[in-house]
């Protein structure tokens, strides 16, 4: 298929039909609104559903109801309406559901703004709502990147019944790039036997995230643990960049990896050894990969539109071994390509100090 | 070859479509491309932007912040966007709203009259693609056939009988632009 110019949250869309979505349930936002619309035309061409719900809350349970019943089925939002789904989002993930969650995160805390930034990391990746439990995290860099993780998202959601989100911002939302889609619409979805879809023929399956007996609830969560285990095991995915000989690296992710790279291509310009290392799930966080990037790092850089978030994985995945500094932009600002590379000059010149 | 261009005015100048017609261009080229856009609580009369990467190479990052070419339709994007041009980069001005005589040393600097040229055309709605032609011309990123390929695709077919004049602006500011 040729390739075609499309924004970002237009290509979440389309990438979400030909990966089998056919539901999608939301509420508008600054910067993700064009997903939506996209979908409000495009899911009705494929007999899918678009609902513009009353509120965030109730478009995540609607969410849920839809996952139960084994559907393939996403939302989208920004920031301040992740955070209203939370409760929802944390009923999917103890109901063991899967679903995929859009976040093109913009400044807070609050209401914020409305351009792009990083903050809601610890949000993705931690779990978000309450209790122990864990989204897997994609976090892509460019518009192709967000058609192919959005198809992979849905796959990982039935893997492990799980709710996975896909991190973006609002740079990558709005950008136009070109894209190739996978030439066919995916028809073929696989079994839910355990979906609550009529049980014809069968016996009665429970959905529910209630377990009033302590001893039951300790080995549901151990299960869920066993999960995210297992993710850690063979889901992670990274990029590198020039990180072979890397005496100093940077870790980004997102738009802010795209900045990253162009100031590391200026660094070797100037013959620094410098190097990217881009995680591509957040959750896992691919902690042996940013030790393989880092064999031979004397400093390294972590830069994010937040006050510091990702940086924290960074350095537990790293156990303290190599000295961790931080640069970032917040509020909607980003940084500069060349006040990145003014990072990497200044640690390349204390070689193997503390920062 | 990198060209990184940010183009800059009021809201219903078209500078959107202008940037989008160059990224679209690019693309026909087989360039790697990316078009970002201002976004904001904005309408039409305050200011818009886009930023445009065209290149040979993958484009590491497609965030402009010292643009190789500013094309400033207004005076606001000529405060906000000239003093960010690259040493040796190019700034684009048009000379229909902007008071002619703005100077930074080390960047080269064209004023195009492109309101009036349009006017002169019979349509001042083609000032941005007198403008987008200037910079072509100085620029080489795109042809002018690419982005009227682009044009035939992004116009829906009742709009077709447009690309005479469009195609006629954009040779109106190659040739300004070459006289310079």
């Amino acid at each position: 298929m040729a390739k075609v110019l499309m924004k970002g949250n237009e290509a979440l869309g389309e990438a979400a039909v030909r990966a089998g979505c056919r539901f999608f349930f939301g509420y508008p936002i600054t910067p993700q609104s064009e997903l939506p619309h996209y979908l409000a035309q495009r899911l009705p061409e494929v007999g899918g559903l678009f609902l513009q719900a009353e509120s965030e809350v109730a478009a995540i349970n609607m969410v849920y109801g839809a996952a139960g019943a084994g559907a393939r089925v996403m939302t989208s939002s920004s920031s301040v309406g992740i955070s209203l789904k939370m409760e929802g989002i944390s009923y999917i993930a103890g109901a063991e559901l899967p679903c995929v969650i859009v976040n093109v995160v913009r400044g807070g805390p609050g209401l914020g703004g409305i351009q792009p930034a990083q903050s809601d990391y610890f949000q993705a990746v931690k779990g978000g709502g309450h209790g122990d439990y864990h989204l897997l995290v994609l976090a892509p860099a460019s518009v192709q990147e967000m058609v192919d993780l959005m198809a992979k998202a849905f796959d990982l959601a039935d893997k492990y019944r799980n709710p996975v989100m896909v991190l973006a911002d609002g740079i990558l939302g709005q950008m136009m790039e070109p894209v190739e889609f996978p030439a066919e619409i995916l028809q073929e979805l696989p079994a839910k036997p355990w979906a609550t879809d009529g049980a014809r023929g069968r016996g009665p399956n429970l959905i529910n995230s209630l377990y009033l007996e302590p001893e039951k609830l300790e080995e549901h969560n151990h299960r869920l643990f066993e999960k995210y285990r297992q993710m850690q095991e063979q889901e992670t995915m990274a990029e590198n960049y020039h990180t072979d000989d890397a005496e100093v690296v940077v870790a980004a992710y997102g738009s802010t990896a795209r900045i990253a790279k162009a100031a590391v291509d200026m660094a070797r310009k100037e013959g620094i050894k410098a190097g990217l290392f881009r995680p591509v799930t957040l959750y896992p966080f691919p902690t042996e990969e940013i030790n393989q990037a880092c064999a031979k790092a004397k400093q390294v850089l972590a830069v994010e539109m937040s006050m510091g978030q990702m940086i924290e994985d960074v350095k537990l995945s790293l156990n303290c071994r190599l000295p961790v500094s931080f640069y970032g932009r917040v509020g909607g600002m980003v940084p500069s390509t060349r006040a990145v590379y003014n990072e990497i000059s200044a640690l390349a010149q204390k070689g193997g100090e503390q920062a | 070859m990198l060209e990184e261009v940010v183009l800059a005015g009021f809201g219903g100048q078209g500078v959107m479509s202008m940037g989008q017609l160059l990224a679209y261009a690019g693309m026909l080229e087989d360039k790697h491309v990316a078009w970002i856009p201002s976004y904001g609580p904005e309408m039409r009369g305050g200011t818009a932007n886009c930023s445009v990467t065209i290149s040979t190479e993958p484009i590491s990052s497609p965030i402009i912040t010292e643009p190789g070419t500013a094309i400033v339709l207004n005076k606001p994007s000529l405060d906000k966007f000239a003093p960010l041009v690259k040493p040796g980069g190019i700034l684009l001005i048009n000379s229909s709203l902007i008071d002619p005589g703005y100077f930074r040393p080390g960047i080269k600097i064209f004023e195009i009259p492109a309101n009036d040229l349009a006017l002169e055309m019979g349509n001042t709605r083609v000032a941005n693609m007198v403008l987008l032609g200037a910079f072509i011309e100085l620029t080489s990123a795109v042809s002018i056939d690419s982005v009227i390929e682009s044009l035939k695709k992004v116009l829906p077919e009742y709009r077709h009988n447009l690309i005479p004049l469009n195609r006629a602006a954009l040779e109106k500011g190659q040739q300004i632009a070459q006289n310079q």
